[in-house]
Formats: structure tokens, sequence, C-alpha cells
């Protein structure tokens, strides 16, 4: 089954280097002056800047692509009975896989992402991304900036947000290439990102 | 209750001389400056011209005139002019020779002063004559170089606003580095251009506005708040985590003052510096920096887990 289009396989690995990126520059930014240090200080700077931009180009062309194409259909779900269908999902990861039960969901025509898968990419990418992206981009004007927010200095306050946010992506990255490894075998949904078939 | 109204009346009575202590701070313009304002008060100034029998009127010179308000709001706002200048300008024309007469360095009056012993200013001394502009100039430039005798009030030491005693500061530096006519006072050679020479520090308008030129080009000491050791260009701070960390030198000294305060109130590394600006790598949090470890570790520690069942129940 043909599943991955070619500008979703695109977009998202120029999306995962992209992030990687950011992740590690931001992390060496936020780390500066300690013993733990990825990369200078001063390329990060340059780095983190350039991939943010990057990013926000990258995120609004799934926008529009998502929006223009069929692949915006598995976005959609029902929210009636979703919390059930999720929770079905969780206990299949938590217990089923060891018991080699069968997916409850299995990828099918007309349903790519299982229930969790939904709700975890509908909640970053229409999410924790825009958050990311706005205060990253509002940090790039800091004179724009309002003076204080909530008693603290405007800036310092989208930086929280920015920081908060990124660090749940972080979080986000690594359980999903975790959860990926659990398709038929574990290489064959990397496998499927790369030619598209399921 | 007569206890109360005791107190209360004390309280009060120690209102009222605290209130006339403050009056008293006001300076009484002294008559003997108005004298000289009336001529260096001003862009020109009039004078009885004997030869032609009638008063005249003529420009001054710009860089003789000094502002009364500025004046009387600095350091020296108590002194006459003739305190620190001979006598002998009450008349004018002024004698030929009174331009050649030397003037009073800050040691002469401040040194073993115990009013402002805080102020370190034998420290402040040996500093500045280690600096560049001592080693590297005659006798030429003196403190009066940088402490406009006429205008310097201080900053640094009173102002809440970090802001403000940046702009002061720099200033101080660019009345020189940002202007040919009074660098040639010191220097024939060619000035360097400051935006140029600092071209390799990104956002430099902003980091120009945020902290100060001595930040960078000083090397701090414990004994005194601003530092004077200003050193040759090749030891300036150039890398970026000196600041941009959360052990920033900026703690010990822009923020010198504020930095003991508040760091614990909020958790922050760098309180003191958040309150101000915000600066890259400065600014953790120390609940959320533990917090995210705790979450990150956990998230690690399940997928480990679930790792090793999967190949367990194989
Ligand atoms: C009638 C106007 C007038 C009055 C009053 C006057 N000055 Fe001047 N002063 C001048 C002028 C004009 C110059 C510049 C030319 C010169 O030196 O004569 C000058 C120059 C000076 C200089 C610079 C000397 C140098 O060349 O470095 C000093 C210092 C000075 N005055 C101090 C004073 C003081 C102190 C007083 C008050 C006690 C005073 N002046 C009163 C007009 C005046
Ligand atoms: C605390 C000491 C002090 C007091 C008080 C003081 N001056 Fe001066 N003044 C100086 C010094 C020192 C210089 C020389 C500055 C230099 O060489 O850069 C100077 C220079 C000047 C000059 C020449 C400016 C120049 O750039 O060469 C004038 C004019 C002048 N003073 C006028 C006055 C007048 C008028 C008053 C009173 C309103 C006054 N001064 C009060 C210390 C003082
Ligand atoms: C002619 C003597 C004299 C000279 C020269 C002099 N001062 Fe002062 N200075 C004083 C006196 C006296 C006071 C106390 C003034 C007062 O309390 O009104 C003072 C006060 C100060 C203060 C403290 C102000 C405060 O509010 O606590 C500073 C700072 C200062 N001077 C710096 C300097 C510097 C820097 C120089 C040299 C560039 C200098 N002074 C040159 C006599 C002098
Ligand atoms: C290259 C410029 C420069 C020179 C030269 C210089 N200073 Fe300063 N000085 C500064 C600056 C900038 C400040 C900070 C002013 C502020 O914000 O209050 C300062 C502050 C001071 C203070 C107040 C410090 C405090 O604790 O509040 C004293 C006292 C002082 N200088 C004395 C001197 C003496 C004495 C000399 C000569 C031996 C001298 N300075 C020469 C730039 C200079
Ligand atoms: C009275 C004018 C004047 C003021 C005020 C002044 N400077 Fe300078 N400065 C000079 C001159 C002139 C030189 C050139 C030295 C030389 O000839 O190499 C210089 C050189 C320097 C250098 C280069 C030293 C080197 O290794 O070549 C630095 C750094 C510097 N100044 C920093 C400062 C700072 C920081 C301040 C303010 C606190 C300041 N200056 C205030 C006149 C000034
Ligand atoms: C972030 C740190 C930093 C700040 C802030 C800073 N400088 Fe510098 N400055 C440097 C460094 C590093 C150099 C040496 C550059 C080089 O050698 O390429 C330098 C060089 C200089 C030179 C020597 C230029 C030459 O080649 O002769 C002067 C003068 C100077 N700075 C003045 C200033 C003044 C004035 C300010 C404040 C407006 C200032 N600096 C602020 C770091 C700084
Ligand atoms: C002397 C201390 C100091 C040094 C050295 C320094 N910085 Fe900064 N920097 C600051 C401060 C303070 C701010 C905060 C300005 C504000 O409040 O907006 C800042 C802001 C910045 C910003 C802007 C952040 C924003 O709000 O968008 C960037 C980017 C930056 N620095 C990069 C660098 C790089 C790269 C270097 C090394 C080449 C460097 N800085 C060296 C003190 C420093
Ligand atoms: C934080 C960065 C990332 C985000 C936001 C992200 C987001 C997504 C999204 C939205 C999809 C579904 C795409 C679609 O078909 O519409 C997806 C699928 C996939 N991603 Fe990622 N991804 C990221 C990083 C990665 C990385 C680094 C890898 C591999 C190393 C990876 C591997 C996969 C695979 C194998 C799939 C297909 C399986 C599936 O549909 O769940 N992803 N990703």
């Amino acid at each position: 089954m043909y599943i991955y289009p070619v500008w979703v396989r695109i977009w998202h690995l120029v999306n995962a280097l992209l992030i990687i990126a950011l992740v590690v520059t931001g992390l060496s930014l936020q780390y500066s002056g300690s013993d733990f240090i990825l990369m200078p200080f001063k390329s990060s700077v340059t780095i983190h800047n350039t991939s943010g931009l990057l990013l926000c180009a990258s995120f609004i062309y799934y926008l529009l692509a998502n929006h223009f194409t069929s692949n915006g259909q598995y976005y959609h779900f029902k929210s009636k009975g979703m919390i059930g269908r999720a929770l079905k999902q969780a206990r299949y990861y938590s217990y089923g896989v060891f018991k080699k039960e069968e997916p409850p969901f299995p990828v099918k025509v007309g349903r790519k992402f299982n229930p969790l898968q939904k709700l975890s990419y509908l909640f970053v990418m229409y999410l924790l991304m825009p958050a990311v992206i706005i205060t990253g981009i509002a940090m790039l004007f800091p004179d724009l900036l309002p003076d204080r927010i909530f008693g603290i200095l405007g800036i310092h306050f989208i930086d929280l947000i920015h920081i908060i946010t990124g660090f749940c992506l972080s979080v986000f990255l690594v359980v999903h290439i975790y959860i990926c490894t659990l398709g038929n075998t574990p290489s064959s949904n990397f496998k499927s990102m790369i030619n598209g078939w399921h | 209750m007569k206890k109360l109204l005791i107190i209360g009346l004390l309280f009060l009575l120690s209102m009222l001389l605290y209130a006339q202590e403050i009056s008293t701070e006001v300076i009484e313009h002294s008559a003997e400056n108005s004298k000289c304002f009336s001529c260096h008060g001003s862009s020109t100034y009039s004078y009885y011209n004997e030869v032609l029998e009638r008063y005249v009127t003529k420009r001054m010179n710009p860089y003789f005139i000094i502002d009364s308000m500025v004046y009387y709001d600095q350091n020296h706002r108590s002194f006459d002019c003739i305190d620190c200048h001979s006598y002998d300008f009450r008349t004018f024309p002024h004698d030929n020779t009174l331009r050649m007469e030397p003037m009073p360095s800050c040691l002469d009056c401040h040194e073993g002063d115990d009013a402002t012993a805080d102020f370190n200013f034998e420290i402040i001394n040996d500093e500045f004559h280690e600096s560049v502009h001592s080693t590297k100039h005659s006798e030429d430039f003196t403190c009066w170089m940088c402490h406009n005798p006429h205008s310097y009030k201080i900053v640094a030491r009173n102002s809440e606003n970090i802001k403000e005693t940046i702009v002061y500061d720099n200033n101080i530096c660019l009345s020189c580095h940002a202007d040919i006519n009074k660098y040639q006072l010191i220097s024939l050679n060619e000035k360097p251009n400051i935006i140029d020479k600092h071209d390799w520090l990104p956002n430099q308008f902003q980091h120009f506005a945020h902290v100060r030129c001595i930040e960078c080009h000083t090397h701090t000491s414990d004994n005194t708040l601003v530092a004077h050791h200003i050193q040759e260009k090749e030891k300036a701070v150039k890398k970026c985590v000196e600041c941009h960390s959360s052990s920033s030198t900026l703690l010990a000294s822009l923020y010198k003052f504020q930095a003991q305060e508040n760091r614990r109130k909020y958790g922050f590394f760098n309180a003191a510096i958040l309150s101000e600006a915000y600066m890259i790598g400065a600014n953790r949090n120390l609940y959320l920096n533990i917090l995210s470890f705790i979450i990150f570790g956990g998230v690690i520690l399940t997928i480990i887990v679930h790792i090793i069942l999967r190949i367990v129940l194989k």
C-alpha cells in the first residue's frame, strides 16, 4: 500500500533534520558555559536562527500541502470514543506487543495512523510546532516585545514558552522514533518513510 | 496607650527632623558662581570694552560652555568654580598665564578622605595607572578625561536602572572613541572605528545597549565597584560564554549589586540579570531544569524497560 507520498517524505526528512539541528544547538545555547558543550556558542546562534526560519517555511509548506491534498484527511478525527480507542492502542503498546497480539488498528486504506499517532501528531503539529515557531520568531525581534508580561520581562516570558515547548518536542522526538520501531519489524516503518510503501 | 502616643510623637518628630535634613541638602547656588555662569552659561557673553567704551557681545567657545542645570546636579555641585580654578578668573579678560595653571587631581582631595573611603580612590588610581590609557599616553590622560569636571555624577552606585548606567558609562568612552575632536587631545593616530572593530559581535547595537564597554575591556576587581583597569585590546573579552552562561561574568560587574538578591526567590540561576535583560544561556530556571531532567530520564527509562521486555519476551 502506497501511503507516504513523495512530498510527505521530503517534508518529513527536512523537518526531522531541522528539528535535530535545533535541539542540538538549542541545548548548546541553554547550557553554554558548562562543561557540556555540543557546539560553540557563536555557531549555535547562527545555526539555531537559520534552522528555525527554515523550519517555519517547511511548516507552512506542510500546513498548505495537508490542506490541499488528501493527506490532510488522516488528521481528522471523531471525538466520540476517541479516548477509548486511544486507551486500546496504549494497552497494545504496553502489553499487547509483548503477547504478540495483532495491532488493534492496523494500517489500511483510509487509515494511516492509529488513534495514539493521530492524537500525538495533531498535538505536536498543530499546537507545539506553532508555539515554538511563533515564540522563536518573536525572540528575533526583542525590541518589539512588550516590556513586561505577568510581571516578568516580556522576552523572558516568551523564552520560557519557547524552551518548554522545545523540550516537549525533544521528548516527542525520542518517543516518536522509538514507537516507529514497533512496526511489523523494527525497521519496516523507517523503510516505509523512505520508499513510501507500507 | 500612653506608650503608643509617645512612640507616635517620637516618630513624627523624627520624620520632621528627617525632612529638615533633606531640605538642607538643597544646594545654595553660589553667588560667586553666577558671575562665571553669566558668561560660561550661554553661547554668547557681553563685556565692557574699554577701548571702544561700550558693551560688546561675543560668542563663547562652545567647549567652555557649562550648563548650570547639569553643574548643580553633579558630585561637586557644592563647589565654587574658584575652589578648583584660580581666584584670578574673576577678572575679565582672564589673565593670559591663567590657562597654564595646574589643575588638582582627584587624589589631591580624595586621598585618605574618610567621606569617600568606600570608593577606594587609591585602588582606582593604581588600576588607572596600569590601564592602556595611562601606560600608552602622557600625563595628558588624567581622570578628568573621563570624569568631566563639570558634569560627572555617580550613576552605577546609585541608579536602580541598569540601562541608565549602561548609557551613562558607555557615553564616557564614546566621548572620545566616537568623537575625533576629543580623541585628538590625546592621540594624533587614526581613530579606530568602534563599529567596524566590533564587527565580530552579532547584534552589536543590542549589545552596546545592554552591556558596558568596560565589561569586556577591563579586568574586574573585588575592591572597586567600577573596574578601571582597561586592558590592551588583545585581552578584551571575545568569548560569548563569558556572559552567555549561568556563571556570567556580568554578575561580578554590571550586576554586582543586584546579584545576591532574589536568586533564591525565583530559582533562576541569574535572577539579577533576568529582571533587566534577556540573555541566552544565562536564563536557566533551577526548578524547570531539574524537572526536565526527571521527565527526560523517565522517558528514557521507560523505553529501555520496553526494549528489554521486547527482547526477553520474544
Ligand atoms: C565676561 C565673561 C566671563 C566671565 C565673567 C568669566 N569668564 Fe571665563 N572665560 C571667558 C572667555 C571669553 C573665555 C575664553 C577666552 C579667554 O580665555 O579669555 C574664558 C575662559 C575661561 C577658562 C579657560 C581658560 C583656558 O584657556 O583654558 C576658564 C577655566 C574660565 N574662563 C573660568 C572662569 C571662571 C572660574 C569664572 C568665574 C570666576 C569666569 N571664567 C568668568 C569669559 C568669562
Ligand atoms: C572640581 C573642580 C572644578 C570645579 C568646581 C570647576 N572646574 Fe572648571 N575645570 C576643572 C578642571 C580639572 C578643568 C580642566 C579639564 C581638562 O583639562 O580636561 C576645568 C576646565 C574648565 C574650563 C575649560 C574647559 C576645557 O575644556 O578646557 C572652563 C571654561 C571651566 N573649567 C569653567 C568652570 C566654571 C565656570 C566653573 C564653575 C561653574 C568650574 N569650571 C568649576 C575643574 C573644576
Ligand atoms: C578640590 C578637591 C576635589 C577634587 C579635585 C575632586 N574632588 Fe571629588 N569631592 C570633593 C569633596 C569635598 C566632595 C564631597 C562633596 C560634598 O559632599 O558635597 C567630593 C565628592 C566626590 C564624590 C562623592 C559624591 C557623593 O555623592 O558621595 C565622588 C564620587 C567624587 N568626589 C569623585 C571625584 C573624582 C573622580 C575626582 C577626579 C576626577 C574628584 N572627585 C576630584 C573634593 C574634590
Ligand atoms: C577611561 C575612563 C575613565 C578614567 C580614565 C577614569 N575613570 Fe573613574 N569611572 C569611569 C566610569 C565609566 C565610571 C562609572 C561611572 C558611574 O556610572 O558612576 C567611573 C567611576 C568612578 C568612581 C565611582 C566608583 C563607584 O564606586 O561608584 C570613582 C571614585 C572614580 N571613577 C575615580 C576615578 C579616578 C580617581 C580616576 C583617575 C585615577 C578615574 N576614575 C579615571 C571611567 C573612568
Ligand atoms: C579622552 C579620550 C578617551 C576616553 C574618554 C576613552 N578612551 Fe580609550 N583610548 C583613547 C585613545 C587616544 C586610545 C589610543 C591608544 C593608542 O594610542 O594606542 C585609546 C585606546 C583604547 C583601547 C585600545 C587599547 C589598545 O590595546 O590599543 C581600548 C580597549 C579603549 N581605549 C577602551 C576605552 C574604554 C572602555 C573607555 C571608557 C571606559 C575609553 N577607552 C575611554 C582615548 C580615550
Ligand atoms: C562584547 C565585548 C566587547 C564590548 C561590549 C566592547 N568591546 Fe571593544 N573590543 C572587544 C574586543 C574583543 C576587541 C579586540 C578586537 C580585535 O582585536 O579584533 C575590542 C577592541 C576595541 C578597541 C581597539 C580597536 C583597535 O583595533 O584599535 C577599542 C578602542 C574598543 N574596543 C572600544 C570599545 C568601546 C568604546 C566600547 C563600548 C562602546 C567597546 N569597545 C565595547 C570587545 C568588546
Ligand atoms: C559582555 C557580555 C556579553 C558578551 C561577551 C556577549 N554577549 Fe551577547 N548579549 C549580552 C547581553 C547582556 C544580551 C542581552 C540583550 C538584551 O537584553 O536584549 C545579549 C544578547 C545577545 C543576542 C540577542 C538575543 C536576542 O534577544 O535576540 C545574541 C544573538 C547574542 N547576544 C550573541 C552573542 C554572541 C554570538 C557573542 C560572542 C561573539 C556574544 N553574544 C557575546 C552580553 C554579552
Ligand atoms: C520532531 C521531529 C519530527 C516530527 C515533528 C515528526 C512528525 C511526523 C509526522 C507528522 C508523521 C506522519 C506524516 C504523515 O504521513 O502525514 C511522521 C511519520 C514518521 N516519522 Fe516522524 N517526525 C519527526 C522526526 C522523525 C525522525 C527523526 C524519524 C526517524 C529517525 C522519524 C520517523 C518517522 C517514521 C518512520 C514515520 C512513519 C510512521 C508513522 O506514520 O508513524 N520522524 N512523523
